[in-house]
């Protein structure tokens, strides 16, 4: 009867010949890649063997020694997850509406706006959140905005945001036909590297961060797209709005615009 | 003697009729994003039926064939019942289940992640509890065919196990052990942030978890294949298996060594370290070893079949094999895919080429030659070969049976090789649509509308074949006799012990996936601050 005494000793010659075959290969290999190679590179110094092989291992660094290149402008520190002021409670919901008080001159007393500010009723809590700090750190600037995030608390930025969260998603005040989803929308342009709005801001998916846009003022999403091509607004993570913005001839700009605000925000489907 | 014709057919059944319905998505993914179809005005749509053409080809249909045969080859070539009848019921339902539980939020557009996961893209839990189960289901098998070889041994002290149940066994156990990687993956990252446990996850250290199962599982979905090389071809057209020994060594090279090799899919990724990246490209090249060994002794096989046929001359005995008969004529086809699907497949593992299709065309290209083409025509083989025992009925019409297979055939080179080819152009893959009016790649039009012409071949080649097999339901009853395997030139009595038992082998495995694996999972494990925020999918 076999059994592993007789498999797993060096009198076997099929278990001295395959654990020393495989070990010879990844010695050989190991050695290769963790000291060869790396010094095979003119291209990358390093102190000694023991460095290169901890290069090559993927040992995680600090580049203590380069500086990173001083920033002149803010940008967002804002960092979002889907759970981002997912669970609203009363409380907060009642203290946001009396801090909302003196936000409804511009965005109105329902959260929708007469004066081309955007309507905030029904927007997602997230993008509130993260637009009022940046504007409170200065990462997104606004001669009548500024002043007014400038002195809010933390609990106050959340309370806002969920207050106005809660709020009906009503109809705008700029009643215009239903636009049918021009390409920009809906396909984004593949060539040039920009992916559907739809993808992020609603009528195909939603995504963290971004804003709904049904019946938002016309003027004001144009307004942000240029600025955001222009370089003038700088607070999106990454540079993703700045990146599409730039792409994006004046056409699709006007057409991205034009369709958004002319949909009903009741076809923002509810996500709450 | 197959005793549990049942068991058996009921996975063949569900792997052909859902494989049916996977390959219907996967010709009208291939056709809506070509320049003969209109821009999908919805790409999640998109991404919904390929998650789903991706969970079944990769997870569902392979493992329900590997099991099915596997069920067959412990009852015929060990010639005792199958041991454990309930629990193989047990792991089909299991699988059944999974499969519902998967496909009904891939189906409302609620796990769009395709069936590589791709965090931190979360869908919903039950996407992922869904292929847990699947897994689960198929661990079952692997144990059962473990202990029907140790029960075998016990009535059989001594004696040389099977070629067939030996290397049915090593592919159990290499699936075993390379699901692993993906279970962790689920089980310790995506299922707990998926459940609302946590909102971030580590999407680099699930990368390398799943490079852990993504290549040894092609692996574990050739094995069939290989065994019906070696085991069934030579027998069907009237030859010998040249070697014995050297199918043995075959079969636990690739225990061995393709298991260590995954991280040649992350070479783009900046997470792992080059020297690891280079050690899994120098394992990957050695996995062409058994297969070149197998395409040897496989040629070497069927010529003494075709001179025992009276074949003559240096290459004239080529001429004297039956070529009427499908199972060559399957073998022919698979090799040819293999040769072309083997060779870009050295292009893919070596680091610096890799840089000029990573991520392209070419790579889902190839994939399809070698999984879709060289290896599936292998199951058709299998199920053609086995359907008259199973059944109780005969095949009888060759003709149609040798249609499906060159329909097959000009199907998978139709639609593989433009793929190939746009993808050196640089024609980037998982993506719903393209812009062919841009000057930039209306050239490469003509290749994609000749890919979706190979993937409308594919569909009907695919139903041709389940129309055979369910015409074969209904034939006249016909005795098949036993089901029997090949014998080789030199048939063994006793075979060494490290060639009749997988001990060592299964080690060696589990040896080189510590040392090629264990350091970067710890450090990226151990490293803080490299998690980022779950993006969930259809989260609305």
């Amino acid at each position: 009867m076999m059994s592993a005494r007789d498999l797993f000793t060096f009198s076997n010659p099929h278990f001295t010949r395959g654990v020393g075959i495989t070990a010879a290969i990844l010695i050989v290999t190991a050695i290769t890649g963790f000291i060869v190679l790396p010094f095979a590179q003119p291209w990358v110094q390093f102190a000694n063997v023991w460095d290169a092989i901890c290069s090559a291992a993927g040992v995680p660094q600090r580049a203590a020694t380069i500086t990173a290149p001083g920033q002149d402008k803010r940008l967002s520190e804002v960092v979002l997850t889907s759970n981002t002021l997912s669970r609203p409670s009363q409380e907060a919901i009642g203290r946001g509406a009396t801090l909302a008080q003196r936000c409804a001159i511009c965005h109105g007393p329902t959260g929708i706006s007469r004066a081309d500010s955007p309507n905030l009723a029904g927007q997602y809590a997230a993008v509130i959140y993260k637009e009022l700090h940046d504007f409170r750190s200065g990462a997104r600037t606004n001669a009548v905005m500024s002043p007014f995030a400038v002195n809010l608390t933390d609990q106050e930025i959340a309370d806002l945001s969920l207050y106005y969260a809660y709020l009906p998603r009503l109809p705008a005040y700029h009643p215009t036909p239903q636009l049918p989803k021009p390409n920009i929308v809906i396909y984004g342009a593949p060539m040039r590297g920009i992916a559907p709005c739809g993808s992020c801001h609603g009528s195909l998916d939603n995504k963290t961060g971004s804003p709904w846009l049904e019946g938002q003022s016309e003027a004001y999403m144009k307004a942000q797209l240029h600025a955001f091509a222009s370089g003038e607004r700088r607070n999106d993570i990454s540079q993703q709005m700045r990146n599409i913005a730039r792409a994006m001839t004046p056409q699709e700009i006007d057409q991205a615009a034009a369709y958004y605000a002319s949909q009903p925000p009741d076809v923002v489907k509810a996500v709450d | 003697m197959l005793a549990n014709r049942k068991l058996i057919l009921a996975h063949f059944w569900l792997a052909f009729a859902v494989f049916g319905v996977a390959l219907t998505l996967g010709a009208w993914q291939m056709f809506i994003r070509s320049p003969i179809g209109t821009w999908l005005s919805n790409p999640e749509l998109y991404y919904r039926s390929l998650t789903a053409h991706g969970t079944v080809m990769g997870y569902v249909f392979p493992t329900l064939v590997a099991m099915g045969f596997g069920y067959a080859i412990s009852e015929s070539a060990l010639e005792q019942r199958l041991v454990g009848v309930r629990w193989a019921w047990g792991g089909f339902w299991l699988i059944v289940i999974g499969s519902i539980m998967a496909v009904i939020p891939v189906a409302l557009g609620r796990a769009s992640v395709l069936y590589t996961f791709y965090p931190p893209l979360i869908g919903n839990v039950f996407y992922y509890l869904g292929v847990v189960l699947v897994v689960v289901g198929s661990w079952i098998w692997v144990a059962l065919m473990s202990i029907n070889l140790r029960v075998w041994r016990k009535a059989n002290p001594g004696a040389a196990v099977p070629l067939a149940m030996y290397a049915n066994v090593a592919g159990s156990y290499l699936w075993a052990w390379t699901a692993v990687g993906a279970a962790l993956e689920l089980l310790l990252q995506i299922i707990p942030v998926a459940a609302g446990l946590k909102a971030t996850i580590d999407a680099g250290l699930a990368r390398v978890f799943f490079s852990w199962t993504l290549h040894a599982i092609v692996y574990f979905w050739l094995m069939p294949t290989y065994i019906a090389y070696y085991t069934i071809v030579p027998r069907a057209i009237g030859g010998r298996v040249y070697s014995d020994s050297m199918a043995r060594i075959s079969f636990i090279l690739f225990l061995v060594v393709a298991m260590p090799i995954g991280m040649h899919h992350t070479f783009a990724d900046p997470m792992v370290g080059a020297g690891f990246k280079f050690i899994h490209s120098a394992f990957t090249a050695l996995v062409a070893l058994p297969t070149l060994l197998t395409v040897f002794t496989i040629c070497a096989s069927i010529e003494i079949a075709a001179r025992l046929r009276g074949g003559r001359g240096l290459f004239g005995w080529i001429r004297a094999l039956p070529w009427d008969n499908p199972m060559l004529l399957a073998l022919a086809f698979s090799f040819i895919m293999l040769g072309f699907g083997g060779a870009g497949g050295l292009i893919n593992m070596s680091y610096q080429l890799d840089a000029s299709i990573h991520n392209t065309q070419w790579i889902t290209g190839h994939f399809h030659l070698i999984f879709g083409g060289a290896i599936v025509i292998m199951y058709f083989a299998i199920a053609y070969d086995l359907w008259p025992h199973l059944t109780g009925r005969d095949l009888i019409d060759l003709r149609l049976i040798r249609t499906q297979l060159w329909l097959w055939f000009i199907g998978m080179i139709v639609t593989t090789f433009p793929w190939h080819w746009v993808g050196i152009l640089g024609m980037p893959r998982r993506m719903a649509y393209f812009d062919f009016g841009d000057p930039a790649i209306a050239p490469q039009a003509l290749s994609v509308t000749l890919s979706a012409i190979g993937g409308f071949i594919l569909l009907s080649s695919g139903i041709l074949f389940l129309v055979i097999l369910a015409r074969g339901m209904r034939a006249p009853q016909a005795e098949a006799g036993p089901y029997r395997f090949a014998l080789a030139v030199h048939q063994p009595a006793t075979v060494p012990i490290a060639l009749n038992t997988h001990a060592l082998w299964v080690a060696l495995m589990i040896a080189l996936t510590l040392t090629n694996y264990g350091y970067p999972i710890l450090t990226l494990a151990m490293t803080e601050g490299t998690s980022v925020p779950a993006v969930y999918v259809g989260a609305q």
